[in-house]
Formats: C-alpha cells, sequence, structure tokens
C-alpha cells in the first residue's frame, strides 16, 4: 500500500488486503536497518485474520522514500500521519527494537490512539556503542557485520533456520546491503540519543506486552527492566532460545504470545 | 561486546542449518524420510498452507533433513538461502522457470557442461525461451547480445571442459547495467575456491553431486540466492513483482523482500515441477560437505602435481589448465581463484583420436566415465560423450578438440595418478 506522509512515498505491507476502516488495526514498526518484509509471518497472519494490517517501511527504510528520521519522537509523530491520513481511531501497535521505542513513544504522545502496544526485542536506554556508531556513520561494511551477529543468538550460524532452507545471516546482510548510505547511521543515533523512555513509559494507558530473547544480544533482555518497573502492569514474555531476531528465530513464539495479546 | 566475528568456512561446513535434533538429541543429520508432517490443529494446517508459519507441509516443498543441506550451502555462499533440487540440471531449471515465460532471452557462456548446453540450445526453445551463446573471454560480448527480452546472463566459473574463468565482476557489471542477474554454474569450484557472490554473481547453483557429495554417490543440486538483486528496481521481473493469481496474489518481492526468488522458486516451482532431492541424498551430500574444506586443498595439490607432469610429457601435446602461464585466463584465475583452479582440466593427446582411445583404455586407476568432483580419479572424451550432440564448430566454440581428454583428479596417492598415466601415455603411443 502506497502511502504519501509530507509529500514523499510511504510503504505499508497490508497482506494483499484492502483497508477496511470497520476492522481493527495492527501497525508494525520494524528496527533500524530493516523493512516491513522482516515481519513476513507475523503481518501475514493478522491480515488474514480479521485485521488491517500496516506493516510499514519508516523513512529511508525499504520502499519508502527518504532522508531517514532522525529521532524516535518524530518517527513516532510520523506514525501518526499515516493514522490520521487512514482515519485509524485506535491501533494496535508492535514494534521491534528501533520500532518498539517508536511504538512506546507513539502511545505516550498518542495515548487515544494506541489501543495497546507490543515491544519486542528492546532495551532502554538503548544505548549503541561508539564502534558500531562509528562504523555506520562510515557505511563501512563492519556496521552491517555489527547489526547481524549481534542482532541474532550466539547460537543461530550453527543452527537450524526454523524457515526453512532460509540462512538468517546472509538475509539480514542482503536487506542491510540494500540501504542507503546512512540509513543505517541515522536509525542507530536515533535509538542511542532517545532519552524519554521512562517518562514515555510512566504515561503509558494502553496494555503493554514485552516480548524478549533470552539470548539476545543486542538489546539483552535485562535491559528491558527499567521500562517494565515504570509501566504498570506490563504482560512479559521471554522466549529463552532466541536472540534480538525474535520474529526470525522463534516466529511461532512471538506470533503466539501477539496473538494472545491482540486478538 | 567484542567485536563481530563471523564461524570459519570448516565450521560451517560441519554445523550451518543443524541444530541437535530436538526430539532425540541426535549429533548427526536424522534422515527424516517422510512424504508429510502432522497439523497441531486445523489453524496450524491453515496457517503453513498460508505462509503464517514456518514449517514443513510436504517434502516436495520442503524437509527438515534437506533444509539443512540447503541452508548449510547458503552459509558457505554467503546467500540468503537456497533450494535442494533432484539435480544441478533441476536447479538450472528451477532457476530460469522462475525468472522466465515463452518470449523470454538468454545470454549464456559459449564454455557450458554438455547438458546445460543442450537445455538452453534446444530443449527451452520448445518452450519459447530462446538463448544466445557467446565466448566469455570478453565480457562484453555478453552486452552485446542482450536485448529487450534478455532476463539472464549465465556462465560457469570454470568452464566445462575449457576451463575459461568467467570474469564475474565484469560480466555482473554488463548485466547489473541492463537490470539483468548473473547466474552461474560453480560446481567446478565449490564455495572453497570461490564465492560468487563476493564477486557480483547474483544466483548460483552447484551440480551437487560433483565436489560437493565428493563420493560419487548421489545426484542432487542447490539453487543458492545472494538476494542482492533489487527485482523491483530491475522492473523486469513481474514473476517476482506483480501479484501472481497462482499464488493467492502474492506479490513475491513485496512480501519478502530479499526472499523473493527463492519464496517463488519453492512455492511455485518445487510445487509445481517437483524435481525436489530425496532425504537420503541430502543426507549423502552432506556427508561430503562435511569434509570440503579438507577435500578440496588435496584435490588441487594433487591436480598441480599432474598437470606439471603432463606439461613436460613427451606423448602430450597441450594442457589446458588456468593456473598455467600459457592459459589466456591466468591472470583472472589469479585473481578469482588464488586457493587454486580446482581438479578438472584436458589435456591433448599426440595422435588424436585413436591415441586417445588407447589411453583411456590403458588406465588402471583412473575410471572412464561421465561424472567430475568424485573422491575417485576420473577419464573422459568429451566429444564422444558429454559433448557429443555438438557440432564439431560448436565443440571448437567450446574449447574442444578430437583429442582432448577430460580428467578429475581424486585423493588417491599423486603418485600412483602419475605412474597410471605414464604408463598409459606410452601405450597411447603405440
Amino acid at each position: 500500500m502506497n502511502l504519501q506522509v509530507d509529500g514523499k512515498k510511504a510503504f505499508a505491507y497490508a497482506a494483499a488486503h484492502e483497508f477496511e476502516p470497520a476492522k481493527p488495526t495492527v501497525v508494525f514498526l520494524h528496527g533500524a536497518g530493516l523493512d516491513h518484509s522482516w515481519w513476513g509471518l507475523q503481518s501475514r497472519y493478522f491480515g488474514y485474520h480479521g485485521r488491517n494490517v500496516l506493516a510499514l517501511d519508516l523513512p529511508g527504510h525499504g520502499r519508502s522514500e527518504g532522508p531517514p528520521i532522525g529521532t524516535i519522537e518524530a518517527m513516532a509523530a510520523w506514525v501518526k500521519k499515516i493514522l490520521d491520513e487512514k482515519r485509524i481511531a485506535a491501533a494496535a501497535l508492535v514494534g521491534h527494537s528501533m520500532g518498539a521505542l517508536v511504538a512506546l513513544e507513539f502511545a505516550a504522545r498518542y495515548p487515544e490512539q494506541a489501543e495497546r502496544i507490543a515491544l519486542i526485542g528492546v532495551g532502554y536506554p538503548m544505548k549503541v556503542t561508539d564502534a558500531f556508531l562509528e562504523a555506520a556513520k562510515r557505511n563501512d561494511p563492519t556496521a552491517y557485520d555489527m547489526s547481524t551477529i549481534w542482532g541474532h543468538a550466539p547460537q543461530v550460524p550453527l543452527g537450524a533456520n526454523p524457515n526453512p532452507g532460509m540462512w538468517m545471516y546472509g538475509d539480514t546482510l542482503a536487506r542491510l546491503g540494500r540501504l542507503a548510505p546512512g540509513v543505517l547511521h541515522s536509525a542507530l543515533a536515533a535509538c542511542n540519543a532517545y532519552d524519554g523512555g521512562i517518562e514515555a513509559a510512566g504515561k503509558l494507558r494502553c496494555p503493554v506486552l514485552f516480548i524478549l530473547g533470552g539470548r539476545d544480544v543486542m538489546t539483552p533482555a535485562r535491559n528491558a527492566e527499567a521500562l517494565i518497573k515504570a509501566i504498570k502492569a506490563p504482560a512479559r514474555v521471554q522466549v529463552r532460545t532466541s536472540g534480538h531476531s525474535l520474529m526470525a528465530e522463534a516466529p511461532d513464539a512471538t506470533l503466539d504470545a501477539l496473538v494472545e495479546f491482540i486478538q | 561486546m567484542s567485536g563481530p566475528k563471523y564461524p570459519g568456512f570448516d565450521t560451517l561446513a560441519l554445523h550451518a542449518g543443524q541444530s541437535p535434533d530436538p526430539a532425540t538429541g541426535a549429533r548427526a543429520v536424522p534422515v527424516y524420510q517422510t512424504t508429510s508432517y502432522v497439523f497441531r490443529d486445523s489453524a496450524h494446517a491453515a496457517s503453513l498452507f498460508n505462509m503464517e508459519r514456518a514449517g514443513h507441509v510436504y517434502s516436495r516443498i520442503s524437509n527438515p533433513t534437506v533444509a539443512v543441506l540447503e541452508e548449510r550451502v547458503a552459509a558457505l555462499e554467503g546467500g540468503v538461502g537456497a533450494i535442494a533440487t533432484a539435480s544441478g540440471q533441476a536447479a538450472l531449471h528451477l532457476a530460469i522457470a522462475t525468472l522466465m515465460d515463452a518470449g523470454s532471452h538468454i545470454v549464456a557462456s559459449t564454455a557450458l557442461y554438455g547438458g546445460s548446453h543442450n537445455l538452453l540450445g534446444y530443449t527451452l526453445k520448445r518452450f519459447g525461451i530462446e538463448t544466445t551463446f557467446v565466448s566469455p573471454r570478453d565480457p562484453e560480448n555478453f552486452r552485446r547480445e542482450i536485448k529487450a527480452s534478455t532476463r539472464l546472463l549465465f556462465g560457469e566459473t570454470l568452464g566445462n571442459p575449457g576451463l575459461d574463468v568467467l570474469d564475474i565482476p565484469a560480466v555482473s557489471r554488463v548485466a547489473h547495467e541492463a537490470g539483468l542477474p548473473l547466474l552461474v554454474d560453480s560446481t567446478f569450484t565449490t564455495p572453497y575456491l570461490m564465492k560468487p557472490f563476493e564477486h557480483g554473481a547474483d544466483l548460483l547453483y552447484h551440480s551437487a553431486t560433483k565436489f560437493l557429495g565428493g563420493h560419487g554417490i548421489a545426484i542432487g543440486g542447490v539453487l543458492v540466492d545472494s538476494g542482492r538483486f533489487d527485482w523491483e528496481k530491475s522492473g523486469k521481473f513481474p514473476q517476482l513483482t506483480a501479484p501472481y493469481a497462482g499464488f493467492h496474489g502474492m506479490d513475491f518481492e513485496e512480501e519478502s523482500g530479499t526472499r523473493a526468488f527463492l519464496l517463488r522458486a519453492r512455492r511455485e516451482g518445487l510445487r509445481d515441477f517437483g524435481a525436489c532431492m530425496a532425504p537420503m541424498t541430502a543426507f549423502q551430500i552432506l556427508q561430503g560437505i562435511e569434509t570440503l574444506h579438507l577435500r578440496m586443498p588435496r584435490h588441487v595439490e594433487s591436480t598441480r602435481k599432474i598437470v606439471a607432469f603432463l606439461s613436460r610429457h613427451s606423448s602430450v601435446q597441450s594442457v589446458v589448465f588456468p593456473e598455467l602461464e600459457g592459459h589466456p585466463d591466468n591472470k583472472i584465475a589469479k585473481r578469482l581463484l588464488p586457493l587454486g583452479c580446482g581438479a578438472v582440466f584436458t589435456f591433448d593427446i599426440k595422435g588424436g583420436r585413436d591415441a586417445g582411445r588407447r589411453f583411456i583404455e590403458s588406465l588402471r586407476v583412473f575410471s572412464h566415465l561421465a561424472n567430475v568432483g568424485d573422491a575417485k580419479s576420473l577419464v573422459i572424451h568429451p566429444a564422444s560423450t558429454t559433448h557429443y550432440r555438438m557440432t564439431d564448430e560448436d565443440l571448437k566454440k567450446a574449447g574442444i578438440g578430437p583429442g582432448t581428454i577430460r580428467l578429475s583428479i581424486g585423493l588417491e596417492d599423486p603418485q600412483d595418478l602419475i605412474d597410471d598415466l605414464d604408463r598409459s601415455l606410452k601405450a597411447s603411443q603405440r
């Protein structure tokens, strides 16, 4: 689904369905350097089970026109423009990593439009190492290596992919390889600079679900504790064997948790 | 956090794609000799069919043992994924059938395996897919034959049997400037000697029957996608970028981005053409891959000794091997194949066709058969076997003479191989 935001092309995967205003909507928000297809299995499920799906490509990512947006707050405002354009009164938001920060900030700023939020592979503060940021700033391929290796559980390269025949590292590297220069750095810098997480968490009025990977190297599960403590009665699912890329590493567990939370 | 580090080739060759069996703890890859898989309930079944959940439905589409092989080869090649097929030829057909319709056109190297030449030059013509063959020595030859209907450039990393080294960086530039992907047959080099994706190829396949298996007991192929070709940007592949009625209106590129090609190849190609790999075959090829990094250096080392021996033998007219200074692709070989040019090469025997026949029939250690890449050393006379359908003119274009002998050097004691060759060369001149 092609959209326009501030005169620029934006894309949302809608699981081959027309948007129906009468249906409830689930918005998916990807992480730094990724795109809507990262949610392939989960977004497709909701699209075929009674929901409108908007799996967004954030600006500069996937099929959405750049430039990338430099702050989490501005990304949340951009998401609101999409919801407003589609006249969506309230939606469930599902965010991964950077996308989880965007969902958190969105729900704090626009509580009436956040029916519920699921935060996957999230930590706060989402600090990015200097080496990672510097490599991304130089558009150095080692930034893609860091994103790939730290973005999966340590056993992933030596284990089986739940998606038959696919090589998770190769898939991640291929996606990152399609990014325009500067996009990954912009996204990482936005995560690194975001300092409104605790304040946002304190403002939440909607149900919140955390889905965390027990072997997450990028945002270890313990790094979500500050947010969890700041939120009244959050739900939590920890997938013991998964790393940061829960949608790919543990697609069924992730989907099951989302279905229970959203449906 | 320490710096990022990928597992080495040797480790991936042994482990990629397999976790110890969750049901039994088996460390070796189990052979899942099953056609189908029990659904948890009706909703689970529907989700699997509609691609809302990952998993196996029917072994023509995917199988847990075959999936280990696919993921392992993808890991060794640096691709996004792979599909194992019934043979290398099935892999080539799957790639073409996924990307093309009747009316499409391919520009291919003349230096191809005879079976590939048959498929492109004769069989696919019946289905409306035309091929123009060009000498791979000059990448500009590919550019000159590209037309509006062209959808693919194709060559072999090491041409069979003339051992032309495809200048993948240059040919891929030609392909990409025209919005086309480059497919390479990487059978002769294996990911141990060369990773074509690192040089610009977009798709590759192996006849896994050869060095990947290495034992000569199983026929199979593997098609691998780099995930780097942007089908949407190219605009020439509605098969991947427009809704497809044959799969619930799916736009494969929109659905899966980097996985679009493999998604359609598996969900349509394996579903409808059905040239899947059997689980036992995948298991057997996996046994070979576990020692690929040990076997290939030995293949190369022995080949170099034998090439040196033949190059100075009085009964040998010429030896064709890219590592030799006189080979026209020697410089490209040094650049793209620093670990070696494999273990298959040709030589021309003095005395032509009759001498060649006497030579082959005198060999004791080498086996006369139509294969390469076995642990055992092999010999064949291409003009009367693998390339027998080709005209003399086409043979010449492929760098084959009537007295050309092709050797595939195995893992025997190299001195035994040299002695066998020496004795048979002498016999050939009588």
